[in-house]
């Protein structure tokens, strides 16, 4: 049956068809149609933020944590432009998000209209395709291939820019799903020859390493069981990425520890002697390769990745498998059942590995008594909400390090953190998007005192919608990872890093209606952490630290992975030009 | 410390793209967002439908890099396909210019002979200029535009180049 419609409704119905249960957003003037046709459907649940970088990230918390499309809706304007730095974060880090921006009418587009700003033009390099609607009788279509592009392939944020006088005007609407375009079909599997090839190289690897990304968890949790089946086949040592934690369990006795700048000394070690890397839907980036001509030397390298862009970026490959992990994971095992292949003798190359792990690269020293070493908080975090399967979200500095070092993830989806853009503020929204998701998981958002601040509006959402959102706040009154930088880079010239004037934050929970709980000595740790666990609300608890704690290993800019700098060692307080030029 | 230099390659690509507002820009942008080279764009609807259209890039950078242009480009979703010209073989490439001169006397005959070696066609004339169209591949044009400044060049107008593979099949 055929009926008109208003753009605003065919939005909101074709929002519903998707199966969208949740809208992060904030109403102005360009987006009044649509938030008319949300008045009183109880369908969809707008949950209203207080700042639109919140709605962003608090849809890439519910993305991560769910695996579903998190859904935006702002304003046009500052609305959209609030959104940009979530839209980029979403995008660097391949979240799959829909977001709808209101624009202002049709005939006012390049007026310099109130609250207009060019949104498709803003948002064209940090989005993977954006729309600027111009008649509502296009817009299940749109909405339809939104979808389709922010789910399917590599994922990713999709904005929908809509004037308001496309939302106000009718168009013919019908239940049936649109007519769809079908020009966005990203390759799935790799082919057979390759994959034969594949399984070749890893049976005759004598040092074999699988390099696992947040390519393992968004490829959902068959690629995380598969990667799994493919360790226990082959043998391999695992080591992950900062976005690929928790897609293989951190108790396996193969398990290395994140690798990278600030990963294990064990994974950056079996990284620089393998010979033969299995890349899994990571990408190679700079945190992770350090020096790139020192990068891996001697290794074969396989790369599994549904996106052919990032084949050969930054690191050549011998063999690209461009497909969607799970596909070409199950394609490999396949392959190596079929030909009968047996697990290598990795006796020699375990050994090795074990002589590495024997450095204990994640030790630390304890100073003096009572102070809490941040790791210490971590471990301790860690131990006493291990057991109820927690949802990590983080912000970004040294407690993100800290947090991806000790604490430890079994499954996927359990770490929601800004691993490319590095978005310091993202913690608090994502956690609130995660718990909305998982309304009865117990949902921690690790965080610093400066990076707190960024979105710190946030604790207002959570205290309207209930939600019993923990912060962890690792406070050393220092914007960390600066510090550290300036220490080791700088001479110590502590240009700004300082958190002056930092708020009392068990007064600012409690005037967000929040509990507040401050943790001072070590002995107060266990109790603090527990008493945080048993609140049946949203708490903030205000961590205090070592102020001037290093977060190590480090694999300084510009150096090697097997240049760490473990603790103890010597560090030196200023480096040359160009390893300062790097980022 | 000093900004150290790559050796460069020059390619040609073709890329066939849905023809939606936008789209030039995104492309554009792309260019630039990930600092890579655009020598010459050309861009025109080629289907009937006007739904289509064809974009012609010229482009140079380390053979990494370009590989990475052609990979970029593909992930566009209205992107339909990119042919690296320079990569699969055989290929014509074809410029337009109009080049304008003036002069009076022996110049002015010496343009007009130089004009009909370079077979280019007078579209334009006074008693004291000329209108050149030239067709041919870049490196004509610049000959002939440099010819043309001894003999009073005014402007130049290019179109940036369009570019073909050989023999019977599509790009």
């Amino acid at each position: 049956m055929k009926t008109e419609r208003s753009g605003a409704e065919i939005l909101v119905e074709s929002l519903v068809a998707k199966g969208v249960e949740f809208v992060f957003g904030y109403p102005g003037g360009a987006v009044l149609p649509i938030y008319d046709a949300l008045f009183g459907d109880d369908r969809i649940r707008h949950i209203l933020v207080r700042h639109e970088a919140g709605a962003a990230h608090a849809a890439e918390g519910y993305a991560r944590a769910t695996g579903k499309p998190g859904v935006v809706l702002v304003t046009s304007g500052p609305g959209a432009t609030n959104a940009v730095t979530g839209i980029a974060d979403a995008f660097m880090d391949s979240i799959p998000m829909v977001v709808i921006t209101g624009q202002v009418p049709t005939a006012l587009i390049g007026s310099d209209a109130f609250q207009e700003a060019d949104t498709i033009g803003i948002t064209r390099h940090c989005t993977k395709h954006n729309y600027l609607v111009k008649d509502p009788s296009q817009l299940a279509g749109i909405i339809d291939e939104a979808f389709r592009i922010a789910t399917e392939g590599r994922p990713g944020p999709v904005v929908i820019d809509i004037p308001k006088d496309v939302q106000i005007a009718q168009a013919a609407w019908s239940q049936v799903a649109p007519q769809q375009r079908n020009r966005y079909n990203p390759q799935v599997e790799a082919p057979a020859d390759d994959i034969a090839q594949a399984v070749e190289m890893i049976a005759a690897a004598k040092a074999p390493i699988l390099y696992t990304g947040g390519g393992v968890i968004n490829s959902g949790p068959e690629a995380t069981r598969l990667l799994r089946e493919l360790q226990k086949l082959t043998g391999a040592p695992v080591t992950s990425t900062l976005m690929g934690l928790g897609a293989f369990p951190a108790d396996d006795p193969a398990w290395l520890g994140m690798l990278g700048m600030h990963g294990t000394y064990e994974s950056n070690m079996a990284m620089n002697r393998s010979d033969l890397i299995v890349c899994v839907g990571a990408r190679f980036d700079d945190r992770v390769t350090g020096r790139l001509d020192a990068f891996a030397p001697n290794s074969k390298k396989i790369h599994i990745d549904i996106d052919r862009a990032s084949i050969n970026k930054t690191v050549p490959v011998d063999l690209p498998l461009i497909g969607d992990c799970a596909k070409v994971l199950a394609q490999i095992i396949e392959g190596w059942l079929e030909t009968g292949r047996t697990k290598a003798d990795l006796t020699e190359w375990n050994a090795r590995v074990d002589g590495w792990k024997a450095r204990q690269s994640l030790a630390y020293p304890r100073r003096k008594a009572g102070e809490i070493m941040p790791q210490f908080a971590i471990e301790r975090l860690y131990a006493l909400t291990k057991d109820k399967d927690p949802v990590i979200s983080t912000e970004v500095g040294q407690h993100q390090m800290w947090a991806a070092q000790y604490f430890h993830f079994m499954k996927p989806n359990k770490w929601l953190t800004s691993g490319g853009l590095g978005t310091m503020g993202y913690g608090l929204p994502a956690a609130i998007g995660a718990q909305l998701g998982n309304p009865d998981s117990l949902v921690i958002d690790i965080a610093g005192d400066a990076s707190i601040q960024m979105n710190i509006q946030e604790l207002g959402t959570a205290t309207q919608y209930r939600l019993p959102v923990k912060v962890f706040i690792l406070n050393n009154e220092w914007m960390g990872m600066v510090r550290q930088w300036q220490q080791l880079t700088y001479e110590s010239r502590y240009s700004n890093s300082y958190s002056d004037s930092l708020p009392d934050f068990v007064k600012l929970a409690e005037a967000y209606g929040w509990k507040g709980i401050r943790i001072e000595d070590e002995s107060q740790l266990d109790a603090g952490i527990q008493a945080m666990i048993d609140h049946d609300g949203p708490v903030i608890v205000d961590c205090l630290v070592a102020k001037e704690a290093n977060c190590f290993p480090m694999i300084p800019s510009g150096a090697a992975h097997t240049d760490m700098i473990l603790y103890g060692d010597e560090v030196a307080g200023t480096m040359d030009d160009e390893a300062k030029a790097l980022v | 410390m000093k900004i150290k230099q790559e050796a460069q390659e020059r390619h040609v690509l073709t890329i066939m793209v849905d023809n939606e507002a936008g789209i030039l820009a995104k492309i554009a942008g792309l260019f630039t967002a990930r600092g890579y080279n655009i020598d010459s764009l050309t861009v025109a609807d080629i289907t009937d439908g006007h739904d289509v259209s064809r974009i012609t890039i010229v482009t140079h950078g380390p053979p990494a890099i370009i590989d990475q242009i052609h990979a970029q480009l593909e992930r566009l979703v209205p992107v339909h396909k990119v042919t690296d010209l320079t990569e699969v073989g055989p290929y014509v490439e074809r410029e337009l210019a109009l080049i304008k001169v003036s002069g009076k006397g022996e110049n002015r005959v010496e343009a007009l002979r130089l004009a009909d070696v370079f077979r280019a066609k007078v579209v334009d004339t006074t008693t004291s200029s000329f209108i050149f169209e030239l067709t041919g591949s870049p490196d004509k044009i610049d000959s002939f535009v440099g010819l043309m400044k001894e003999l009073g060049l005014v402007e130049v107008g290019r179109t940036g180049i369009v570019g073909m593979i050989r023999g019977a099949s599509a790009a």
